[in-house]
Order: C-alpha cells, then sequence, then structure tokens
C-alpha cells in the first residue's frame, strides 16, 4: 500500500509498525480523558504509570542486554491508565513494574507469556484488593469514534494477527446475544453490554497482543473463543467483574501448548527482522 | 380486592465509623439542603454491603390507598423471615438529609480592615417542596408467608414467569404489561420474590399512618439493584436515589458512567430563598447533559465527620440497623471514624436509557466529595479606605461572574437572574450597613 508512495524507506518502516498509530490512538484518548470527558483518570497516576513502565523497560533491557524499545512500553502504560485505578500512586508503579516485568521474567520458548497490562490488571485487582478496573463507559459517541479509530488502524496496518480481535468480538457479542435470548431480554441489553471503552481496549490491546497469542489463526480462533467463554463464565457465573481480564491471563497459559499442536510463523513487528530481537 | 403492583428494584452494600463529632471548624455554614422530598416518583434505597452480605432498605413514597400498595421485589438468593423486616422512616430520612446536597455562606471581610476570620452561623434551613389456584400447579411454590409489621409478606420461587404472573394476578395483582418478560429473565437469572402488602388490620393495630421501609438481608456475590421491573409500568422517568453503605470506599456502578454532579461553585445570594429550585433546575440540566445516561454522586463521605454537616451525624446504632452490622452498636454516638463509607447516588431513568440492572462496585477510593453550593455575601458596612472602590469594581465583575454560573447550571436566563442580583442581592438597609447605599444603584449603570 505504500510502496506507491514516494516514502523514504525509514518512513516506510515507520508507518508499517503498527504501534506508532496505537500510540497516537491511546495517547487520544488519554488527553481526552483527562481533560474532556472525565471517566477518573488522574494525571499523577498516569504520570506515574508512563515513568515506571519506561524506566522498567530501559533497566531490564540493559540487564538483559538488548537495544531499548520503549513502543511497548508506552502502549501499555497508557492502557493501564484508561483501566486501571487503585487508591495509592505506589500501587500504580506496582503495576507497571508488574506489566513491563513480566515480559522479560516470565518467557517460555522465547515468547512472553502473558500481555503486560493484563497481567497488571489481574495482579493488582485480585492480589492487592485495592484496585479496580474503570467500567469504560465513555458515551455512545466517543465508543463509536473510537470503534472506527481503532478498526481503522488495523485495515491500515493489514496486520494478519489482528483476526482475534474480530473472533473475541464475534464470540463475547455472540454470547451476550445468546443470554439475552435465552433470557427473553430485549437486544437493547446486549448491546448496551458492548458500549465499553474497556471492552475496546481489551479487544483491540490486550488479546490482539501480537507476542502473547497462538501463531496459527486456527489457533488464535480458538483461544478468542476460549476467552469469550471463560470470561462469560467468570462474569455471569461467578459475579467477577473483571472477568475479561482473568480469562486471558489464565487461558495465556494455553498458548504454548496450542503454539505446538498448531505451529506457524513467530509474529515481528516490522516485517524485516530486527538485530538483537525485541522484547 | 385490586391492588395496584409497584414494583421496586434494589441493591446491596456495607461498612463502620468512630466519632469525630461534625461541625469542624468551617467559615461558612450549612444553610439548607436539597433532600430527596424534591422529586417526585422517587424511591430510597439504603444498600449496606459487606464482601457479599448485602442488607437493602426500600423506603417507598407511595401516598395512596394503603390498601392498594403491593411490592414485588426480587432477591439474588432464597430468603427467610428472619431475613425481612420493618425500619423506622425515621432512619432512611435521616440519612437522606445528611447527605443531601447542600448550600454554604460566606461573608465578605470589611476590605478596609485587616482580615479578621468571623463567622455567622445561619439556620434558616429551606424545607423543600417537595386465595387462589393452587401456586404448585402454576409452578410458583410459597415458601413461606407471614406478617412483619404492618405488611403481609409472602416468599415465592417460581420455574417460569407465566406462572408466576398468573399466581400474582390471581392473588389479585394487577401486573402490568412487559412484567412477565422481566420476570422470567429474572427467574433464569435463579432470582427469588417476595411480595408485601399492607395488613391493614396490623396497620391499624399499630397505629401507623405511613408505609414503614422494608428492609431485607441476605448473602450473594451480586451486588445489583434490580430496576427493570419499576420500568415496566413508568409514565416517564422515575429518580432513584441509593445510600450505599460500605467499609472501604466510594460504590460506582459498572455498567454506567458515574458523575458527580456540578459543585462547589459560587452562585448569587439571593438563590438562599430558592435553594431547592436551583437544586432541582441544576439536577434537570445535569440530566440532559449527560443525555439520562449516567449515574450522579451527590455525596461520597466516611460516616465518621462531614463538614459542613447537613444534618446531625448518624449514631452508630441507626447505622447498624440500617445494614452497617459491623459497627459496634455504640448507642447516640456516631459511628467512628474510618468504618462506615457512604455514597449518595442519584439517577434518573426509564427503560430507554437504563435497559440494564444496576451492577454496583466497592472501589478502594475514599475521596470526599458532596455536592456543596455558595453564596459570598458582598460587604455593606461602611467603607472608609481607597481600597474600597477597588473592592467594588471588582464586585460587579465577581457578581456577574456568579450569574453566568447559574445560567449555566440551571439553565435560567441570565438577564432574569442579573436583574434579580440587582434587586435582591444588594444593601436591605439593615443595622451595620453604609447608610449610602446609592453606590450599588450606580455600580449596575
Amino acid at each position: 500500500m505504500w510502496g506507491s508512495l514516494a516514502l523514504s524507506s525509514r518512513w516506510r518502516g515507520w508507518l508499517v509498525d503498527a504501534r506508532h498509530f496505537q500510540i497516537a490512538a491511546l495517547a487520544t484518548l488519554l488527553t481526552l480523558n483527562l481533560t474532556w470527558l472525565d471517566f477518573g483518570a488522574d494525571p499523577r497516576a498516569c504520570a506515574v504509570m508512563i515513568a515506571t513502565c519506561c524506566l522498567t523497560q530501559v533497566a531490564a533491557s540493559r540487564i538483559v542486554g538488548i537495544p531499548v524499545e520503549l513502543r511497548s512500553a508506552l502502549i501499555t502504560s497508557f492502557s493501564l491508565s484508561l483501566l486501571l485505578r487503585t487508591d495509592a500512586l505506589w500501587l500504580y508503579a506496582l503495576a507497571a513494574v508488574i506489566a513491563v516485568g513480566s515480559k522479560f521474567l516470565i518467557r517460555i520458548d522465547g515468547k512472553h507469556v502473558f500481555n503486560p497490562a493484563t497481567i497488571a490488571i489481574v495482579a493488582l485487582v485480585f492480589g492487592s484488593g485495592r484496585a479496580w478496573v474503570t467500567p469504560g463507559q465513555w458515551g455512545a459517541e466517543l465508543w463509536f469514534a473510537t470503534l472506527l479509530g481503532f478498526l481503522g488502524i488495523m485495515v491500515l496496518q493489514r496486520a494478519r494477527r489482528a483476526d482475534i480481535t474480530l473472533f473475541f468480538l464475534l464470540a463475547h457479542g455472540g454470547l451476550l446475544v445468546a443470554r439475552a435470548l435465552w433470557l427473553g431480554d430485549p437486544l437493547a441489553i446486549p448491546a448496551h453490554q458492548l458500549e465499553s471503552g474497556s471492552l475496546l481496549l481489551f479487544a483491540f490491546f490486550m488479546i490482539s497482543d501480537p507476542k502473547t497469542i497462538p501463531d496459527s489463526r486456527l489457533g488464535r480462533l480458538i483461544f478468542a473463543f476460549a476467552v469469550a467463554g471463560l470470561a462469560h463464565y467468570f462474569v455471569f457465573f461467578g459475579q467477577v467483574r473483571p472477568g475479561l481480564y482473568l480469562a486471558l491471563a489464565l487461558l495465556a497459559l494455553t498458548v504454548w501448548p496450542i503454539d505446538r499442536l498448531l505451529p506457524a510463523s513467530r509474529h515481528q513487528w516490522v516485517p524485516a527482522p530486527t538485530p538483537g530481537g525485541q522484547v | 380486592m385490586t391492588l395496584r403492583s409497584t414494583f421496586v428494584a434494589f441493591v446491596a452494600a456495607a461498612i463502620v465509623a468512630l466519632a469525630a463529632p461534625a461541625a469542624q471548624a468551617f467559615c461558612g455554614f450549612y444553610v439548607a439542603k436539597a433532600d430527596s422530598k424534591l422529586y417526585n416518583k422517587a424511591s430510597k434505597v439504603v444498600l449496606a454491603w459487606d464482601a457479599g452480605k448485602t442488607v437493602i432498605t426500600m423506603a417507598s413514597d407511595y401516598q395512596g390507598d394503603p390498601r392498594e400498595f403491593a411490592l414485588v421485589v426480587p432477591v439474588p438468593t432464597f430468603i427467610e423471615r428472619d431475613q425481612i423486616s420493618v425500619v423506622e422512616p425515621t432512619l432512611v430520612d435521616h440519612l437522606d438529609a445528611f447527605t443531601a446536597p447542600r448550600l454554604v455562606e460566606y461573608f465578605d471581610n470589611d476590605p478596609c480592615q485587616p482580615p479578621i476570620e468571623y463567622m455567622r452561623a445561619l439556620s434558616s434551613a429551606v424545607e423543600d417542596a417537595a386465595a387462589p389456584r393452587g401456586a404448585n400447579s402454576l409452578g410458583v411454590t410459597v415458601e413461606a408467608t407471614y406478617t412483619v409489621g404492618e405488611y403481609d409478606i409472602a416468599i415465592l420461587s417460581a420455574r417460569e414467569s407465566d406462572g408466576l404472573t398468573t399466581y400474582l394476578t390471581e392473588s389479585g395483582y394487577s401486573i402490568p404489561d412487559g412484567a412477565a418478560a422481566v420476570l422470567g429473565s429474572y427467574i433464569k437469572q435463579k432470582m427469588r420474590f417476595f411480595v408485601a402488602k399492607v395488613n391493614l388490620g396490623e396497620q391499624q393495630r399499630l397505629g401507623a399512618t405511613f408505609l414503614r421501609p422494608l428492609q431485607v438481608a441476605y448473602q450473594s456475590p451480586k451486588f445489583m439493584l434490580p430496576i427493570r421491573l419499576g420500568t415496566v409500568n413508568a409514565s416517564g422517568p422515575q429518580d432513584l436515589f441509593v445510600f450505599a453503605l460500605t467499609r472501604n470506599g466510594r460504590v460506582e456502578t459498572s455498567n454506567y458512567r458515574t458523575v458527580k454532579v456540578p459543585s462547589n461553585v459560587t452562585i448569587p445570594t439571593y438563590v438562599k430563598g430558592s435553594f431547592a429550585a436551583f437544586y432541582k433546575a441544576t439536577f434537570d440540566r445535569a440530566v440532559e447533559r449527560e443525555d439520562m445516561r449516567v449515574v450522579f454522586q451527590e455525596y461520597a463521605w466516611d460516616l465518621g465527620w462531614c463538614d459542613p454537616c447537613a444534618a446531625d451525624p448518624l449514631a452508630a446504632a441507626d447505622l447498624n440497623k440500617l445494614g452497617a452490622r459491623w459497627v459496634a452498636e455504640a448507642g447516640t454516638q456516631p459511628a467512628p471514624m474510618g468504618q462506615v463509607f457512604v455514597t449518595r447516588l442519584h439517577v434518573r431513568y426509564d427503560r430507554e436509557h437504563f435497559p440494564e440492572d444496576l451492577m454496583l462496585m466497592e472501589t478502594r477510593d475514599n475521596t470526599t466529595f458532596q455536592g456543596r453550593y455558595i453564596l459570598q455575601h458582598p460587604f455593606f458596612g461602611k467603607l472608609t479606605c481607597p481600597d474600597a472602590e477597588k473592592y467594588r469594581s471588582e464586585l460587579r465583575v465577581r457578581l456577574t461572574q456568579e450569574a453566568l454560573t447559574l445560567a449555566r447550571l440551571t439553565g435560567w436566563r441570565y438577564d432574569d437572574i442579573l436583574a434579580k442580583v440587582k434587586a435582591q442581592s444588594g444593601p436591605t438597609g439593615q443595622e451595620g450597613e453604609d447608610p449610602d447605599s446609592s453606590w450599588w444603584r450606580r455600580m449596575w449603570e
């Protein structure tokens, strides 16, 4: 798509890395959060998380001896800033350390196991008892704008592995509609349940993390449906509100076996391999 | 006998407190409150939640013939007779008054004198205007029936909504169209129901002239308030006040956005005589601005203290009766600080804008918040220094700003507000005022 444009190879490389668009989209949402529509994001907490995520990434990269790469750390800190709430600043810093640290410490076969933001949310919500996830009720207009924006980024990037986002939204939406039909509820209820900003962040930034999902398309399909199903069970039968994050964290442990059963090529952020590898 | 059924929804929440008497040092006093009596069709629910232990107290504003009163309440779990009781309505009213949006007033110092801290207490509280077929054959099991206070209670479990609807209809309740679908949804979610109607004999014997709030206690991880039955036959939006009592912090809705009402703004002093109308307009406007899709937070505070207090602090024993059972019953002493956090949520809802029940969540956020509106009275005494002119020229800017704020909050016309400021906020000729008040008139020319 970019080949026909007279762009230097440096810019072309920059544009095909989905993370740059993701960072721009998340930064826009966070700015809206802090300036216009108050969802409870605390500027100090955001600053602490962004700084701690980046510092942890720098420190861990130095220790491991790989080039410093801050883009994923920024995405993680923006996602956490939009989703996670606690009552103490040090817990935000802890979340950032857990998120980025998990990428370096919890690895199987050269891939990190957990999406960083997901594992930080699960660790804090279930481990500290002092954290919660914002409901993400952004109102219909911003929700639609965000959905379109995220879909746009996906299409622009032709990100092959983003199919998991669609698989997940299909499974999750399907289950909500099925539940409404079973209960005899109006479809306004599942429509309202889908209209959550947290759900969009989860679908486009957490379950879609190409480093922590199966390599094969069939594997991703199975994985997405399993996460939706388990989350549904947690939320509606176990009354566990942050069920999505818990389901994703638990099922992340099945990615390695899925990859063994359904092998496929590994994901690279930028098509041409970069020396030294990335974390 | 035809009973008119009034469908009500409910919830759950919980925690405790230590006695720090209210009225902290505070220059500015509570002078009026806007409690829930302002609203038609308002129901009040106190919800004490303590990690799955729920006590819910439902106060009805029912004003009609007690023979026509009936309440169908869904609860998430099976309940037994000792889990239902009645409480005195004054307890709920007290919590309502204590957490209501409040008006406070300050007085400008003499700009010609060194600042002296002084306060004046005004307490002109503004009161606001404000035997059927066998049940079993229908798939309905009447688990128990008994009398609690002035109510006859029947606890039901049902296998299907048709049976429950038929049972209720044959028992004399008129079930609104559409209720069967909601009942069916609740039945599939394994919820139980209890039905309350007034026992006229008991009511006469007790000498009760009003219906006391019903209270039900149960244990369930479902922290929610079923509002759907209440929207089935409603003619227009209704107001619901939820007073959540918890151990740790603020309660918010997890499936609707929770928004703070506008607060801590300075408004023209003439509003003192019409605070109820002011707050009602402010709330209406806020609802409109948010397209009636959010839940408003009007108060969030540790119940151990208040600043300023809109009513006397609640006694620990009263909080205990309202469901905060983790509070030691310390008689008439207020609950100690750090034990009970109260969140007052105010939601205006209908079926279109609130299709789902309210799902609630206790957070660890114990940041204090109150709906607080400030009156800043100008200094009307005699001014004897060159700074006087500066004060008066700044005053005009300030009063204009207050009028703009009021227009923005309430949607009232700015010109009307400014006319009232000129006519009603100026010198009154009282003792202590400068006898020459012509500057006030000139200020506006």
